[in-house]
């Protein structure tokens, strides 16, 4: 027993180190096997890049119950959604609208990788999703109705629509993925977080494949309300790095990924989008909504070192660039110092420019603009910048998307709590 | 009526800062208070709870809001101002 043990840990050792060379001893390389997507910008992923090419605005006038009760009125929604069009009547009484997202997202994905969970690979498989708010329409709709349409009843499955573990749970039923299975909260860094993890499911070899990334349905009247409270909100556009943007524009939606073994994914011929290299996570240790740079960049570097990168080899990061005063100066100002004279060669976009900051959903739908840069060549544009500002003396690549060969990428998401998750891609 | 107000938003700053209300004067500002961002977020929701006002305040460019920040003064003409305003 001991010896077959033995014998098998060293064959993985010797497969790892062949076809990963730069593999740890030990650990499986992780690729992308397939994307899904929906979003302001589009219900797929094509609609969503080819947004990102031409540096097209998902960000509209808000449309949703007492939305005249709100001082900030525009947001990035999912205006055409109609849940019937994907679900049947049962199934719109079971899910809130962040699952809903989250199934569509994964059909998409799974699609894509060509997967099939049935049998032994089901077993070997799991979801790791992200989310703030989880199910908030549903609180939303049944305070309304008990608050203030002083009902005394709801609907029996308030419960099981609202809670945060909803989507990851559908998922898992779904498509028979038996192993490990949980929902990550951390804020607007939930989906990278998620990610991460999944990728280090994959990496150690607890499972070969996970589903991951993350969704949010945040725009009814209490979420945007809750977020009015702040006043950190634009009420005009989403200006990330422009020293006259005022704030964020929060979005919706989600985006799941299928990350799998890389040997497995070779073996079956599949297509592979792009490899996870590294991530790493920290924490400031310091305030519940001020960001700090050394907690930034502490996560920044701490991802290329796992991933074996030096900083010269980073050609572009997908800032988290929410557009508020605080959060863009402090990003650049870590990215400075973590590149030091590189800084000054690589681009750093904010695609929230396009489809809004989807709070615990927006890592997830932001990998796409990092795949597309690493696969096509294609750098997505941070739209709305208008005005130099010195506290964020970086190529963000304004208005336009522009044509770069780059080889590895990162994607950085720093949550108020002073969560910081920082992924590294490279191409395959 | 005005000395009454001045003095409602000197004691609201003050709890905010944890200090007397005497030793919130016309020229101090917020940082000399010890007020952070979100201390200051969290001082202009309870002036608008307080008389039932909306302040237009935004965290991202408090320089270029309506309503003026600077110091103590600034802020009690800016409140003075928006509840004559709800009266007229």
């Amino acid at each position: 027993m001991t010896d077959k043990k033995t014998r098998k840990k060293a064959a993985t050792r010797k497969t790892a180190a062949a076809s990963g060379g730069e593999a740890r001893s030990g650990l499986r390389r992780v690729v992308i096997t397939g994307a899904g997507t929906i979003n302001a910008l589009g219900h797929d992923v094509e609609t969503t890049l080819q947004a990102f090419r031409e540096g097209r605005s998902g960000i509209s006038q808000l449309d949703f119950r007492d939305v005249e009760r709100l001082s900030i009125q525009i947001g990035a929604q999912v205006h055409d959604w109609r849940a019937e069009d994907y679900f049947n009547r049962q199934q719109i009484l079971l899910y809130d609208k962040f699952t809903q997202f989250t199934l569509l997202a994964a059909k998409q994905a799974v699609a894509q990788s060509g997967l099939d969970f049935e049998g032994a690979l089901g077993l070997s498989a799991g979801v790791v999703l992200g989310t703030a708010g989880g199910g908030l329409n549903t609180w939303d709709e049944n305070y309304r109705a008990v608050y203030e349409e002083g009902k005394n009843r709801v609907h029996p499955f308030v419960v099981p629509k609202l809670m945060n573990n909803a989507a990851a749970s559908h998922l898992s039923m779904e498509y028979g993925l038996r192993g490990p299975a949980f929902t990550v909260a951390t804020a607007c860094a939930s989906s990278n977080h998620a990610m991460g993890l999944a990728f280090q499911m994959v990496r150690s070899g607890a499972a070969q494949v996970m589903l991951t990334g993350g969704s949010e349905a945040m725009l009814c009247f209490g979420g945007v309300k809750a977020w009015e409270g702040l006043r950190v909100m634009s009420k005009d556009a989403c200006r990330p790095f422009s020293a006259n943007r005022n704030g964020m524009v929060q979005g919706e939606g989600a985006g799941v990924f299928v990350f799998e073994d890389y040997d497995h994914a070779r073996a079956r011929g599949a297509d592979i989008l792009a490899e996870v290299v590294g991530f790493a996570m920290s924490s400031d240790a310091q305030d519940i909504v001020m960001p700090s740079a050394q907690g930034a960049e502490r996560a920044i570097t701490g991802a290329m070192r796992d991933a074996g990168l030096n900083p010269d080899q980073i050609g572009y990061i997908n800032a988290h660039g929410t557009g508020t005063a605080a959060n863009d100066k402090t990003e650049c100002a870590a990215v400075a110092h973590a590149f030091g004279h590189h800084a000054d060669r690589l681009m750093i976009s904010s695609t929230k420019s396009m489809h809004g900051h989807l709070i615990g959903g927006t890592g997830a739908v932001e990998l796409l603009a990092c795949i597309m840069a690493l696969r096509e060549g294609i750098i997505a544009p941070t739209i709305g910048y208008q005005e130099q500002d010195p506290e964020c003396a970086l190529d963000v690549v304004p208005n336009e998307a522009r044509e770069a060969k780059v080889d590895a990428v990162l994607s950085n998401a720093f949550a108020f709590g002073g969560l910081n998750a920082v992924i590294a891609l490279r191409g395959v | 009526m005005t000395d009454t107000i001045k003095n409602r938003i000197k004691e609201i700053i003050a709890e905010q800062a944890m200090l007397e209300p005497d030793q919130v004067t016309d020229e101090s500002t917020p940082e000399e208070l010890g007020i952070d961002s979100l201390g200051l977020v969290e001082s202009i929701f309870a002036l608008e709870e307080e008389f039932d006002i909306s302040i237009p305040f935004n965290a991202n460019e408090p320089s270029k809001s309506e309503f003026d920040i600077s110091n103590m003064g600034t802020i009690i003409a800016a409140v003075e101002r928006l509840v004559a305003q709800k009266a007229a």
